[in-house]
């Protein structure tokens, strides 16, 4: 099976209101024009197309079909969607690549978080029977994970808010960012609790935003890109959707998505922890040490556009291989509740 | 740019099966059951499926109501729909007999009144119709004990779960759609012509579905149409405006290449013909807003029909 290979990656600025429409056009049509203008493809010959949004947070059906307008899709195109973070996306591009069906691929995610209620319309992924009815939003979820990880000994607040410090320090070189600032932990601790135990900073903000990947084969990964972000290993895993059947303190589904990949020689990761304990939580399951540097976009607390976010993790991490500055780099994002699927992804400037 | 609250609603109705319906069936009767599993294991709530083997769960036991909290957060500000109106803990709650933890909420004064490996009980709502909300919430302390105060676990299923879905959005127009939208409620009718496939399209779109570029140069269009496609409304549906039959017409603007959808009236359903040229019949003036329904209805304009290859690219 051929390799593949990042070759392209765009996003929009995250911000936490767009004047544009739920289904994503104004956001997206930009940003196909960009990877398009990097990479010298051209759409007539881009072999597959797969995107990540939801129906839930739009606020209208379809829209994902409504977004393909800003491919511009005549004559048709070979085209796909997930209802879940569009780094699921990037899987299925993957496995279409390397099975041999196609040789390029473009995928993209989107999210206007604004029109609704974001910690709301995500309490409708969680078990309708027993769990969705009390309608527990995704804030609150998290706290309980949060609190779960203290008093288990595995992170402290004061350690929740030096990720969140590092988060804003380093997000002040990201222009697309949405916070950034120079705080220390000390300040973040001294503010009020949100859903105790997180405060507001501990929470990724409710961001607008898209971003769009370009995929190759080995044939054409060289002629798209100068250093293409080689795929290393992707794998995914997901966990019970009973809240009450885990040990929130920990990934299992992260930990053996990790024992599937070798991450050896990975000094750089993206992680898509939208909650500041998280972050703590991933390092200590995928067992990133010390010196592998996490977030140096600022990661999502800095910027959490829904559905775009965790791709926008492996294209994060791919530019910092198309420009040199790593070798490899490990990508993972993450769709459910409190961490409930995990997908990790090596990239390396090596094939 | 135009925008408007939008609230859609839909309840849903999930039927629960024959081991959640037994489940289901102890809320209603103020008893909480467990799933036990082959290694012994009291899933609380009953899950259908064993989440470590996989193995499809049938024997169900009564776990007490009270137990211990496990983990908890405070929710400062309760959202629409959440179990109680004043702020609340949310916990995941141990209880007696169970190996696993249920979430639900506790009442509590405040967060300084919550910490883990508290002990709470359930308490019941009043009117319960099977379902996880016959528990209105936890309290702090023990409850009744096992012996002797418990009402019988029934020999009961339920059927169905009724759960109304309302969310709340601000849906906003494109800047297209807000041209369009405003020249209407001027009495125009204007579309957007595609800079790349000279294409005008009306509704004006964010992108051209062809080319993926914004459509750009506007285009006032007249009353004058043709009917490139229709059908005739039999059946009648809640909300209909008009009593059937009548006729529902893709409607071809003079000048645009999208037809709309429309209605014709001003003929009997049986005369409606592809192909028949129209025009748009205005509400009084003094009723129009920003949308289409401005323009009440097509009807058929006298002149003769248009020759097939005139609409036949835009069928
Ligand atoms: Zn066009």
């Amino acid at each position: 099976m051929t390799d593949v290979a990042v070759v392209g990656y765009a996003s929009s600025p995250s911000v936490r209101e767009t004047q544009g429409t739920t289904n994503g056009v104004e956001m997206l049509v930009p940003l196909f024009s960009e990877v398009f203008a990097e990479t010298g493809l051209r759409k007539s010959e881009v072999g597959f197309w797969c995107s990540g949004s939801s129906d839930y947070l739009a606020g209208r059906a379809f829209s994902f079909i409504a977004a393909v307008d800003a491919i511009g899709a005549v004559p048709p195109i070979n085209e796909s969607h997930v209802e879940m973070d569009a780094a699921w996306a990037a899987f299925e591009a993957m496995v279409a690549i390397r099975t041999g069906e196609v040789d390029t691929a473009v995928v993209y995610g989107f999210g206007k978080s604004s029109a609704g209620e974001l910690r709301k319309i995500l309490a409708l992924q969680l078990d309708p029977y027993t769990l969705a009815p009390l309608w527990p939003d995704s804030v609150s979820v998290a706290a309980l994970q949060a609190r779960a990880g203290i008093d288990a000994g595995a992170w402290t607040e004061q350690q929740m808010a030096e990720v969140v410090a590092a988060s804003r320090r380093k997000a002040r070189a990201n222009p697309r960012s949405q916070l950034s600032g120079e705080y220390t932990a000390e300040e973040l601790l001294a503010q009020p609790r949100f859903a105790d135990p997180l405060r507001r900073h501990d929470c990724a903000p409710v961001t607008d935003g898209a971003a769009v990947l370009v995929l190759a084969g080995a044939e054409r990964a060289e002629d798209l890109c100068e250093r293409p972000a080689w795929i290393g290993g992707m794998s995914h895993r997901v966990e019970t959707p009973h809240l009450g059947e885990r040990d929130l303190s920990t990934s299992v589904s992260t930990k053996a998505a990790a024992a599937d990949l070798d991450i050896g020689g990975v000094r750089l990761a993206e992680l898509h922890a939208p909650f500041s304990h998280q972050e703590i939580l991933l390092r200590q399951a995928i067992g990133l040490d010390e010196a592998v540097e996490v977030n140096p976009s600022g990661g999502p607390l800095a910027g959490n556009p829904m559905f775009a976010a965790g791709l926008s993790r492996i294209g994060e991490a791919a530019s910092r291989i198309h420009d040199g500055s790593a070798d490899a780099a490990l990508a993972h994002a993450t769709s459910g509740p409190a961490l409930q699927q995990n997908l990790l992804c090596v990239l390396r400037g090596e094939r | 740019m135009l925008s408007a609250p939008l609230e859609p609603g839909f309840d849903y109705t999930r039927s629960y099966g024959p081991l959640l319906g037994r489940f289901a069936a102890g809320l209603r009767a103020c008893r909480i059951l467990g799933a036990r599993g082959a290694d012994g294991k009291v899933h609380v709530p009953a899950v259908e499926y064993d989440p470590e083997t996989a193995a499809a769960l049938s024997e169900l036991v009564p776990v007490s109501p009270t137990g211990t909290v496990r983990t908890w957060s405070w929710q400062s500000a309760p959202l629409s729909g959440q179990p109680l109106e004043q702020p609340f803990a949310w916990a995941l709650i141990q209880l007696d007999g169970a190996d696993t933890a249920m979430l639900h909420a506790v009442e509590a004064p405040g967060p300084e009144a919550m910490r883990t490996g508290m002990r709470v009980h359930a308490r019941w709502a009043a009117e319960r119709r099977g379902a996880i909300t016959d528990i209105a919430c936890f309290v702090p302390g023990e409850g009744p004990d096992e012996r002797g105060e418990l009402p019988e676990v029934p020999d009961a299923v339920e059927e169905m779960l009724t759960s109304p879905i309302h969310l709340s959005y601000m849906h906003s127009a494109s800047p297209q759609e807000s041209t369009y939208l405003r020249e209407l409620a001027e009495g125009r009718v204007v579309g957007m012509r595609c800079p790349v496939c000279r294409k005008v399209y009306v509704p004006p779109r964010g992108a051209c579905p062809v080319d993926g570029v914004p459509t750009e140069e506007e285009v006032e269009l007249g009353d004058n149409a043709t009917i490139t496609t229709f059908c005739v409304v039999n059946v009648p549906f809640p909300g209909q405006r008009i009593k059937p039959p009548y006729v529902c017409a893709y409607i071809l603007l003079d000048g645009a290449d999208i037809p709309f959808l429309h209605i014709v009236l001003g003929c009997a359903a049986s005369e409606v013909r592809m192909g028949m040229r129209v025009r748009a019949a205005w509400k009084p003036r003094e009723e129009w807003t920003t949308n289409l329904a401005n323009i009440d209805h097509f009807t058929p304009n006298g002149e003769p029909d248009a020759p097939f290859e005139s609409y036949a690219h835009h069928l």
